[in-house]
């Protein structure tokens, strides 16, 4: 069973990154990306790690790639200009992929692990508490400084962007929601009692 | 029978069979919730509403039903037919997935995970792609302007669901379903459920949960006054039955989200009385009769409103509530009803 579900997950994770690379339609390759990640995410749970695998699925697939295909979405590409510039760059691409791969088989064929090491990735977390308690044990106990670190950096990032985009326009009419609520409704309107027939 | 239950295919068939026991009866409620909604909704109104098709119009979600298949598709010529094909289906599915980790009781429950809230919140944040990709493979202006609409206003709202959430978890230490209503039982009944301690916090999840529904007030991506529509402009026949049923199996999603979260699931509201699967669907019918008259009697939202409530009004103050929250489940105050970690995780 388990065997199974590592094959399906496998074969569509690799299905989807391959017609990534492959599709025509920017907005096809994103949604291959996230049958991707969405493949990810099962091994990561074949694998026990069911915490890592659901902020997978949130953080990548419910909020990044929302937005990466709302990018996408908006684009105005130029396919012929794209495949132009395709046929010059395929042979460097080529030749650089060509090296990655001779280092990584190079790498992998010289590598000899450890049986001690093998016994470490065997047993990741304590048996006696969740993968979700255990990270968080790790992460605000023992890395805290860098817990911390890392959320002041992801601050500077967001004050960065909303500091680039903010545009103060003057001369439109904008909508004040403070103001349009303390309107006064016997100002703002005038109730008629309608006798039927009649009209005002 | 018993070691055929064993083997992979047994299993696979048990699995199946125990889905198909959650999904039946699923459907079959909510063709009635469905007239059951538009018979509050006419009520409101001083309506009839549907009172034809069999005793009391009983049988007009089903005769919508037949209308609706035997009515032919149209694709747009321009649409991307994949992508416009699978958008419907990709909403029902995740609307319906997600119902694998909800509990009725103690024991019913197709998957019983640690990290069963989280899975929820995964998929439910999937939903949204349904409304995009059938909006962009339309290959129209309305079904787009609605798509772009929902995709922030679905990212906006499902913010603050998480905060509210992370809450929860935090009193209750644990992500389990089961586990979150246990900590919610105790000697008062209805006193000792997490809609007491997390007041505020319920009113923000119900409200928030109209917007990452695309209820009423906040059906900003179908506005039928600005988008004709919205994304579901293009479609007919059996692809939009099924944007209608996805939409309104997230809809009872929601109201079961409520009842297990605050509502104290399948736990008697008396003391006494015992606990059962009848009150958790009278708590989700109850919360979906609340949906139903907020779709009545409330105006729809303007759309920088609705993203100003999201990001200026609901963000801050559930995020001050995750804090208040973590105060006081640490340090015990109130005595102790915001930390009930003896009963899960600890």
């Amino acid at each position: 069973m388990t065997v199974f579900a590592f094959y399906l997950f496998a074969i569509s994770a690799i299905t989807g990154g391959l017609f990534t690379v492959l599709s025509r339609q920017p907005v096809h390759s994103v949604l291959w990306l996230i049958l991707a990640f969405l493949s990810s995410a099962g091994l990561f749970i074949l694998l026990g790690a069911e915490f890592i695998a659901m902020l997978l699925v949130i953080v990548y697939v419910g909020a990044v790639m929302v937005l990466f295909l709302f990018v996408v979405m908006m684009l105005d590409v130029d396919f012929a200009a794209m495949k132009a510039d395709m046929a010059r760059y395929m042979p460097l691409g080529l030749l650089f992929g060509l090296i990655i791969l001779m280092q990584f088989v190079m790498a992998f064929g010289a590598w000899d692990a450890n049986a001690a090491a093998e016994g470490l990735r065997a047993q990741v977390t304590p048996t006696d508490m969740h993968n979700t308690q255990a990270l968080g044990m790790i992460l605000y106990d023992e890395y805290w400084l860098l817990f911390q670190l890392s959320g002041l950096i992801l601050l500077v990032a967001m004050i960065g962007a909303i500091v680039l985009t903010m545009r103060h326009r003057t001369g439109i009419k904008r909508q004040d929601a403070i103001t349009q609520m303390m309107r006064d409704p016997a100002k703002a309107m005038e109730l008629k009692d309608v006798k039927p027939g009649q009209g005002l | 029978m018993a070691e055929f239950l064993t083997t992979p295919l047994g299993i696979g068939i048990y699995i199946v069979a125990q889905i198909l026991l959650l999904v039946v009866p699923l459907l079959v409620a909510l063709a009635f919730l469905m007239y059951a909604d538009r018979k509050i909704w006419a009520a409101v109104q001083m309506r009839r509403g549907p009172n034809v098709v069999g005793f009391f119009g009983l049988m007009q979600s089903f005769a919508d039903f037949l209308k609706y298949i035997v009515k032919e598709v149209v694709i747009p010529a321009g649409a991307d037919r994949a992508v416009f094909l699978m958008a419907p289906l990709v909403s029902l599915v995740m609307a319906l997935v997600a119902w694998a980790v909800i509990p009725f009781n103690e024991t019913m429950v197709i998957s019983n995970i640690n990290v069963a809230i989280l899975y929820v919140f995964a998929v439910s944040s999937l939903e949204v792609y349904g409304v995009i990709m059938g909006g962009w493979a339309s290959n129209s202006k309305y079904p787009f302007l609605g798509a772009l609409r929902s995709a922030a206003q679905m990212i906006s709202y499902e913010v603050s669901i998480g905060l509210i959430i992370i809450g929860v978890i935090l009193t209750t230490g644990s992500m389990n379903f089961g586990d979150i209503v246990n900590a919610q039982k105790g000697d008062y009944g209805m006193l000792n459920w997490y809609w007491l301690p997390h007041f505020p916090m319920m009113i923000l999840f119900f409200i928030s949960a109209l917007a990452e529904t695309n209820r009423p007030p906040f059906d900003l991506p179908e506005a039928e006054s600005e988008l004709v529509a919205g994304y579901q402009v293009e479609y007919s026949s059996t692809p939009f039955l099924l944007y209608m049923i996805g939409e309104l199996v997230a809809v009872v999603l929601m109201c079961a989200l409520v009842a297990l979260l605050f509502l104290g699931g399948w736990l008697s509201p008396i003391p006494g009385l015992p606990d059962g699967m009848l009150w958790m669907f009278a708590k989700m019918g109850f919360v979906f009769f609340f949906f139903s008259m907020i779709k009545a009697i409330t105006p729809r939202y303007r759309y920088d409103q609705l993203m100003r409530l999201g990001w200026k009004v609901f963000l801050p103050f559930s995020l001050g509530w995750v804090v208040f929250v973590a105060f006081a489940a640490k340090f015990d105050w109130f005595w102790g009803a915001y930390a009930r970690w003896s009963v899960g995780g600890g």
